[in-house]
C-alpha cells in the first residue's frame, strides 16, 4: 500500500531543525541527569497543566467544542486543495502575493529573495513554529540578513544561542536567574543591577525590542489560521510583540503551514476558544490580530504568504497518521507528557517535541530519519485526553511504530524474538513449551524471591533498575487444568 | 453465571496468584468459572511495539479460546487486566480488519463486547461494591492509564476498595501519572520509564502505605519491581488478591512481607 505514495516527497534532509543527531533514548539519558532542567520543567508543566484543567472544566460544552474542532479540521483536510486555492484567490484579491513552497529549501529562498528585494539587511520576527521548521533564521543569516525574535521566550533562546524545547514556551528549560545571567551576558546596554525579578527582566526585554521595532522594515510571521473564504491571516500571541510586527513595518511576510487553513470566518469561532484555554490556560486569547491582504495608508503595504508543505502532503496520505495534521500547536500534550516533563523538548531532535511532536516529525521526515520518536512514549494517553482536537496521538504512535518496523529490509534480532513469540502466542501447545521454558528462570534465582540483578540484555534493560519476581514453578492455567481433570 | 477467565500472558506465566484470587472472589460471589485452556495473549505487546502482522494470529488464538466458551453458555469473560481488556475492546479487531481478516475482525469485536475488567465486571455487571472482603493492611491505589483513560474504569476499584472491612484506604499523590512502565517502553526507554518509576514510588512510599495496589498486573509488576529493588517495606498486591481476601480464607500472599527479604 505503500508504494502507492512513494512519489510524495517528504521533508528534506540538511535544512531546518525536524531531525535530531542522536536517538531520543540516548538524548533522554543525558537530559534526565540534569536537576535544573528537570526542577524546571516540573515546575513550569505542572503551573500549566492546572491552568488548563480549571479553564477548561469551566466550560460545560468542552467535549462538543472539541468535537466541533476535530470534525472541521477533518473536513478541511478531506478538501484541502480546494481550500488553499480559495485561499490564494482571496489573499490576491486583497492585495498580498501568494508564493507555493514545495519545501524547506524553496520556502527559505522565497522568503530571503523577498527580503533582499526590499533592501533590507535585518527583519523582525514573530514566534512562528513553520519558520523555526525550515531553518529560515539560519538560511537569512547566510544571506547577510539578521532576524530579531521578538517573542519574549523566543528572544531568549536566541540570545542564549539555545534551541527551543517547547512549541509554546521555547525557554521553558530555563528559570528565571539563567534568564537574568543570558540577558547580562548578551544584551548589549543591559542594566548590571538587574535581577531575576519577572518584571525587570520584561522591561530589560521590551526596552531592547523596541528599538527593533521600531527600525524594522520587513518582518516575518507564521499564522495560527487562515480563512479561505475571506483571506484573512490569524495570529494570537500574548505579550503584543505580534501586533507590532503585524502592523509597523512596510512589509510583511508570512510562512504557514498549509494545514493552517480553515474553510470559513466561522470556523474562528471554535479554535478561539479551544486554543487559548489548551495553551496558556487562559478563557481569551490577549492579542489576537487578523488581516486580508493589505490597506492603502494603515500598516504593510506589501504582504507575502509562503505556503508550506515540507512533507505535509505525505503526512495527508496516510489515512491514520493524517490526523496529526489537525494540530492547532496548543502544546496541552506537551504540558501533560510524562516523558516529556522529564526529558524535556531538546531530546526530541525536532522542533516539535513532546506527544505531537512523536507523531508529526517522523511523519514530515519520513518514519526512518526519526525512527526512536514513535517509541518515546509509555502511551499512558494523557496527551489524548487534553487534545483540544481530540487527535488520538496513541494509535498514531503505535501505526508509526508498525511502519518503521514494516520498513525495515533486514531482520533485527528484536524481530526475530517477536516472530518466535507470535508463533508460540498463536499455539497452545507451543505456548505452553514457552511457558515452562520462562518457568525454568527460578533455577537462577536459588532459591530467592527474586531473579539476580544482573541478567543478559535484553533483560538486563529491566533489572538494572527493576526487580523480578521469581517464576513459579507452575502457570496458573497448568495450576487450573491439574485440579478440574475430569 | 458462567464466567470465563482470561489469565492474560503476563498473570499466567509470572503472577498465578493473581488469577487464582479472581477466581476464588467469582466462585465465591456465586459464579462458575471456567479456565479455556487455548489461552496465551490478547496480542497487546505485538501490537504496541509495531508488530501488528505479528499480532494477527495471536488475535485468532485468543478467539479460538474463547469462543468455544461462550458457545458452552459462558455469558461474560473476565481478565485482572486493564490494559488487556482495552486492547481486546480497542486493537484486535483493528488490527484484524487492516490484515484483510473481516472475519476475525467480526469475531474479536463480538467477544469483546462480553469481555470485561475485573472491576468493571464486579460494579457494572454484577452489581456488587461490597465483595465481603477483609483486608486489614494500609493500602493505596494506583489506577493504571489504561484503567483510566481507556476503559474509564473511573471510581470503581475504589469504591470495592472501600467496602473491604479492615482496610485503610489511603490516597495517592498524583495518582493520574504514569508509573513509566509503557510494555516494551520500559526497555527502549529504560533510563526514563525509571525517571517515571522513581517519582511514582516517591508518591507511593509518601503514603506509608504498606501495600499498593492496582488493576494492572504489568504496571504493578514495575512498581513493585522497583519498590523491591529499593528494599522498601512496601509492596505492589494486585486488587484481585485483596478482595479475595476473608478472615476465613487468607490468601497465600496475602502477608505484606516485603517481596525480598534484606
Amino acid at each position: 500500500m505503500t508504494a502507492v505514495f512513494l512519489g510524495i516527497p517528504t521533508a528534506p534532509p540538511g535544512v531546518g531543525h525536524l531531525r535530531g543527531d542522536r536517538s531520543f533514548p540516548d538524548a533522554a539519558r543525558e537530559a534526565l541527569r540534569d536537576g535544573q532542567l528537570r526542577a524546571n520543567l516540573g515546575h513550569a508543566t505542572s503551573t500549566i497543566r492546572a491552568k488548563r484543567a480549571a479553564v477548561v472544566g469551566e466550560l460545560p460544552d468542552w467535549a462538543e467544542l472539541r468535537e466541533a474542532g476535530r470534525a472541521i479540521k477533518a473536513a478541511t483536510m478531506a478538501r484541502l486543495d480546494e481550500h488553499l486555492i480559495a485561499l490564494e484567490e482571496q489573499v490576491t484579491a486583497r492585495g498580498g502575493t501568494v508564493h507555493w513552497a514545495r519545501d524547506a529549501i524553496e520556502a527559505n529562498a522565497i522568503v530571503t529573495r523577498l527580503v533582499q528585494a526590499t533592501g533590507a539587511d535585518e527583519v523582525v520576527k514573530v514566534k512562528s513554529m513553520a519558520t523555526q521548521e525550515i531553518g529560515l533564521n539560519e538560511a537569512l543569516e547566510a544571506a547577510g540578513i539578521t532576524a530579531h525574535e521578538t517573542d519574549l521566550a523566543e528572544l531568549i533562546v536566541q540570545l542564549g544561542d539555545d534551541k527551543p524545547s517547547h512549541i509554546l514556551v521555547p525557554a521553558i528549560h530555563k528559570n528565571r536567574a539563567e534568564i537574568r545571567e543570558i540577558f547580562l551576558r548578551t544584551m548589549p546596554g543591559a542594566d548590571p543591577d538587574l535581577t531575576d525579578d519577572p518584571r525587570q527582566l520584561a522591561m530589560a526585554a521590551r526596552t531592547h525590542l523596541r528599538e527593533r521595532f521600531l527600525r524594522a522594515r520587513v518582518a516575518i510571521s507564521g499564522a495560527n489560521f487562515a480563512v479561505a473564504e475571506t483571506g484573512t491571516l490569524a495570529v494570537v500571541e500574548s505579550e503584543g510583540n505580534g501586533r507590532m510586527c503585524l502592523t509597523l513595518p512596510d512589509t510583511l511576510i508570512t510562512v504557514m503551514g498549509i494545514e493552517k487553513v480553515v474553510p470559513s470566518w466561522r470556523d474562528l469561532e471554535v479554535y478561539l476558544q479551544l486554543l487559548p484555554r489548551s495553551s496558556t490556560g487562559e478563557r481569551m486569547n490577549p492579542y489576537t490580530s487578523l488581516w486580508a491582504g493589505v490597506t492603502p495608508g494603515d500598516g504593510p503595504q506589501e504582504f507575502h504568504l509562503v505556503l508550506l508543505d515540507n512533507g505535509r502532503t505525505a503526512v495527508l496520505a496516510d489515512e491514520v497518521g493524517r490526523e496529526a495534521l489537525h494540530c492547532i500547536r496548543c502544546s496541552a500534550c506537551l504540558n501533560v507528557c510524562p516523558v516529556y516533563e522529564r526529558t524535556g523538548g531538546h531530546a526530541y531532535g525536532s522542533v516539535y517535541p513532546g506527544p505531537i511532536g512523536a507523531i508529526l516529525s517522523p511523519q514530515l521526515t519520513g518514519v526512518e530519519d526519526n525512527a526512536s520518536l514513535p517509541y518515546a512514549s509509555s502511551l499512558c494517553g494523557a496527551c489524548y485526553d487534553v487534545c483540544p482536537v481530540a487527535i488520538d496521538i496513541p494509535s498514531i504512535l503505535v501505526h508509526l511504530r508498525a511502519e518503521h518496523v514494516e520498513a525495515q529490509t533486514r531482520t533485527t534480532p528484536e524481530a526475530v524474538a517477536f516472530r518466535a513469540l507470535s508463533k508460540a502466542m498463536s499455539s497452545p501447545r507451543l505456548w505452553r513449551l514457552a511457558q515452562r521454558a520462562a518457568g525454568l528462570g527460578r533455577f537462577l534465582a536459588r532459591g530467592k524471591t527474586t531473579l539476580p540483578n544482573a541478567l543478559p540484555p535484553p533483560v538486563s534493560t529491566w533489572t538494572r533498575t527493576r526487580d523480578l519476581p521469581t517464576p513459579p514453578a507452575k502457570t496458573f492455567t497448568q495450576q487450573w487444568a491439574e485440579e478440574h481433570r475430569s | 453465571m458462567k464466567v470465563a477467565l482470561f489469565a492474560t500472558c503476563l498473570v499466567d506465566t509470572l503472577t498465578p496468584q493473581v488469577a487464582r484470587a479472581t477466581a476464588t472472589l467469582l466462585q465465591r460471589l456465586g459464579h462458575e468459572v471456567v479456565v479455556p485452556p487455548g489461552q496465551s495473549c490478547c496480542g497487546q505487546m505485538h501490537v504496541n511495539t509495531g508488530y501488528r502482522r505479528e499480532a494477527v494470529p495471536i488475535v485468532a488464538n485468543h478467539v479460538r479460546a474463547f469462543a468455544g466458551a461462550l458457545s458452552s453458555g459462558v455469558e461474560a469473560i473476565v481478565a485482572p487486566s486493564g490494559s488487556c481488556v482495552a486492547s481486546i475492546h480497542h486493537q484486535q479487531a483493528a488490527v484484524a480488519r487492516r490484515a484483510g481478516e473481516h472475519q476475525l475482525a467480526d469475531d474479536a469485536a463480538a467477544l469483546a463486547e462480553r469481555t470485561f475488567e475485573l472491576s468493571q465486571f464486579l460494579v457494572d455487571v454484577l452489581g456488587v461494591t461490597d465483595v465481603g472482603a477483609y483486608y486489614p493492611h494500609r493500602v493505596t491505589y494506583h489506577p493504571t492509564c489504561h484503567s483510566l483513560r481507556l476503559l474509564r474504569v473511573g471510581d470503581r476499584p475504589l469504591q470495592l476498595l472501600r467496602a473491604v472491612r479492615g482496610l485503610d484506604l489511603v490516597e495517592l499523590p498524583g495518582a493520574d501519572q504514569c508509573c513509566g512502565f509503557g510494555g516494551t517502553f520500559a526497555v527502549k526507554n529504560a533510563d526514563t520509564s525509571t525517571a517515571m518509576l522513581t517519582d511514582k514510588m516517591t508518591d507511593v512510599l509518601s503514603t506509608h502505605a504498606e501495600v499498593c495496589t492496582a488493576g494492572d498486573a504489568s504496571c504493578l509488576l514495575h512498581i513493585g519491581g522497583g519498590l523491591s529493588r529499593l528494599r522498601s517495606g512496601t509492596r505492589t498486591v494486585h486488587l484481585a488478591e485483596i478482595l479475595a481476601s476473608t478472615e476465613e480464607a487468607v490468601t497465600p500472599q496475602q502477608s505484606t512481607t516485603p517481596a525480598v527479604t534484606a
